[in-house]
């Protein structure tokens, strides 16, 4: 049942990637409307198997990487369909419903994890503190995909270069916008996610800060984003120096999320949530 | 049913001859009251922009109709026949379904893709169709002419490209501000080029507009005609805080402003985006401007590369507007065609008509005393009997009728139902 919902999903996502890819070449309106339409039923399916698999285990799936990266992926599309409601810049479906299909078959290609789940995972705070965490990961990404593709449409136009890129980009000042909004939206989910999971540790292992690399990582990213935050806010930092720091924190972020887990040892990685029996 | 179109444009006819004949066209409701006078031409429309004069006609005799065109044409003493028969061109049936179509869609046009062009022919068909010079034929290929070229405007890129300068600029000016609304230009100088950007400018919803000229009077005059304020070049330095958009074309032999002016600037603005277009030459500008973040300089020879860069794109999409356009032909002919059948049913149902009332008088003469009742009754079941007989043949003409073909089912209707009498030879040479 939740491995035909996931394969249902990633039809759904990687048919919304085609459609926004052709609509992005192509430049047709109804390519992208299809895709709209496609990534919102693939969302509707990604709820699904999530509602599905926590109805079954009993708490949220993030005890893998994988189930984690179906999480991920589900929030991302939700806060992209959001801000799409909101902010109707279309190409960036372009680089939303590709990496959304990505993740969702990586979830179907690593290895599900078999064992004991830590129950820790079952506490309610802590499923707030992975949702706060991920929806912020998910905002902070988008405002990185603005940054990228603020970045090389100020290319073309320092360049002086109206080719591909120029035509179908859309202007410097909705880019800028948009980097805006996804920061102001994702840095105070980050740093809800950040106050309740430093609450849990104190309720639970007591103390608020543990020096752990995903923690180190995460404030780090959050320090970025509280410096470009400041900047916008005072001096009015805008356009290619915000792109490049909205680009770094995403960096640093995804080395929480993803490096914190393989390459060093902490309490965060996925592996301390599946005891081997 | 035949289309003739005849006319002449700014391909063939040099702009005097071509202004001579629009002007005479001036007075269209005589001009179609004229032609209208002559049977040969069914329907008319006339239409004359200042690139192009045509006339085009349905007709049952093409021959007779073009004589007649040409003689309107020429028919007028300030046009010289001699000249008029070198510009004048001529299409029939597919070829003038075509070129209108082109013309619509300003595939036709001196400058490629502007989109004046369907408005005069809607105005031209407007006027046509109240001098009711106009019929079933013409008032659905000029329909079919506009949902053409909307679907080409639509559907390529025909118009998107901007091929003037100073609408160069003000497309670049929307991939910086994306909204031109609210923003504030400063145009430094006068000149033809800096007033034409200001005026596609303020047409995009510019809001505040400042001109800084050197002599202030001049300055004021602008400023009065566009609706803004004047400065003095002195103030320009002062003006960028408030500026967007600052377009330059003055006669300056030195940079007017230098890198570290503006730079100072940008953290004042809050480093709000300053796009500069520098159109004078000499320039006025310090070329490192460019180099600051958020600011955006081009000159006359960047806004020239994107024309050109725009002309190729625009010719690309016309090169696709035409294949649209060789599609709608088509299918506006395949219309066309199916007109042909109509004669035929119409000659057919008459044959019918007259074989039932000779039928009938002949029977009614043998039986007398009928009452009225059954005096109906039998009209009906006559007229019923061969209605429903000659129902699929018509049916067959109408849904049968393969353009690529034209002819060949008409044929063997007309023979089978022998509706050419004097053409009875035929069928049993060719048995």
């Amino acid at each position: 049942m939740s491995s035909a919902l996931i394969y249902l999903t990633l039809i759904a996502y990687f048919g919304a990637t085609a459609l926004w890819l052709g609509f992005f070449l192509a430049q047709r309106e109804n390519f992208c409307r299809g895709g709209v339409w496609l990534l919102g039923l693939g969302l509707v399916f990604n709820t699904l198997v999530l509602i599905f698999l926590t109805w079954t285990v009993g708490y949220l799936p993030v005890a893998t990487f994988g189930q984690t990266l179906l999480v991920s992926a589900w929030a991302l599309v939700a806060a992209f369909l959001f801000l799409y409601w909101r902010f109707p810049i279309k190409v960036l479906g372009a680089l939303t419903a590709p990496l959304a299909a990505l993740m969702v078959s990586g979830t179907l290609l690593l290895a599900p994890g078999h064992g004991v789940v830590s129950p820790a995972l079952k506490s309610l705070w802590l499923t707030v503190h992975i949702i706060l965490a991920l929806l912020g990961n998910a905002a902070l990404t988008l405002a990185f995909l603005a940054g990228i593709f603020y970045l090389v449409q100020e290319r073309q136009l320092k360049n002086k270069n109206f080719g591909f890129f120029y035509r179908r980009l859309p202007s410097l000042e909705q880019l800028d916008a948009l980097n805006y909004w996804c920061l102001t939206i994702g840095f105070p989910l980050l740093t809800g996610g950040i106050i309740t999971g430093s609450l849990y540790a104190q309720h639970t292992l007591g103390s608020f800060w543990q020096w752990d690399p995903k923690e180190i990582l995460t404030l780090l990213a959050w320090l970025i984003y509280a410096v470009l935050l400041h900047e916008r806010l005072t001096v009015g930092w805008r356009g290619r120096r915000a792109a490049l720091l909205a680009i770094c924190g995403f960096v640093v972020l995804l080395a929480a999320f993803v490096g914190a887990n393989l390459w060093f040892s902490s309490f965060h990685n996925f592996a301390s949530f599946l005891k081997q029996p | 049913m035949n289309l003739v179109l005849l006319g002449l444009n700014h391909k063939t006819a040099p702009v005097a001859l071509r202004e001579k004949l629009g002007g005479l066209l001036t007075d269209l409701g005589a001009a179609y009251q004229e032609l209208q006078s002559h049977p040969e031409l069914l329907e008319l429309v006339l239409y004359s922009t200042c690139n192009r004069v045509e006339g085009l006609c349905a007709t049952e005799d093409p021959e007779k109709a073009i004589g007649r065109m040409r003689a309107f044409f020429s028919n007028f003493p300030e046009v010289t026949p001699g000249e008029l028969d070198k510009s004048l061109y001529l299409h029939r049936d597919r070829e003038a379904v075509n070129h209108l179509f082109r013309v619509a869609a300003s595939l036709d046009s001196l400058v490629v893709g502007e989109p004046q062009i369907l408005g005069q022919i809607k105005e031209a068909y407007r006027q046509a169709a109240d001098s009711r010079a106009t019929g079933p034929i013409l008032n659905r290929l000029l329909h079919k002419t506009f949902s053409v070229a909307k679907r080409v405007r639509r559907e390529t890129g025909i118009g998107d490209h901007a091929v003037s300068i100073s609408y160069a600029a003000v497309t670049l000016g929307r991939k910086i501000f994306g909204d031109l609304a609210g923003k504030t230009a400063v145009l430094v100088g006068a000149g033809e080029m800096g007033e034409l950007a200001l005026e596609h400018l303020k047409s995009d919803g510019v809001g505040r507009i400042i001109i800084a000229n050197r002599t202030l009077e001049r300055g004021l005059q602008l400023a009065q005609r566009f609706g803004g304020e004047a400065v003095s070049l002195e103030e320009l330095a002062g003006q960028l805080l408030l500026a967007d958009i600052i377009i330059s074309s003055t006669g300056s032999s030195h940079y007017l402003l230098t890198r570290d002016q503006v730079k100072g600037v940008m953290r004042k603005r809050k480093h709000k985006p300053l796009f500069f277009i520098d159109i004078a030459v000499p320039r006025d500008l310090d070329p490192a401007i460019n180099e600051i973040d958020n600011v955006y300089l081009y000159n006359i020879d960047d806004l020239k590369e994107v024309v050109e860069f725009n002309w190729q794109r625009r010719h690309q999409e016309a090169a696709k507007a035409e294949r649209l356009v060789a599609e709608e032909t088509l299918k506006f002919l395949e219309w066309l065609e199916t007109l042909a059948v109509y004669p035929t049913i119409i000659s057919l149902k008459e044959k019918a008509d007259r074989i039932c009332e000779a039928e009938l008088k002949k029977t009614l003469g043998h039986l007398r005393n009928l009452s009225p009742e059954q005096h109906q009754a039998l009209e009906v079941l006559t007229h019923s009997i061969v209605s429903k007989l000659l129902h699929d043949p018509i049916i067959f003409l109408k849904r049968q009728h393969q353009p690529s073909r034209p002819h060949r089912e008409l044929d063997l209707v007309r023979r089978l139902f022998n509706l050419d009498p004097d053409r009875n030879g035929e069928l049993t040479e060719e048995e």
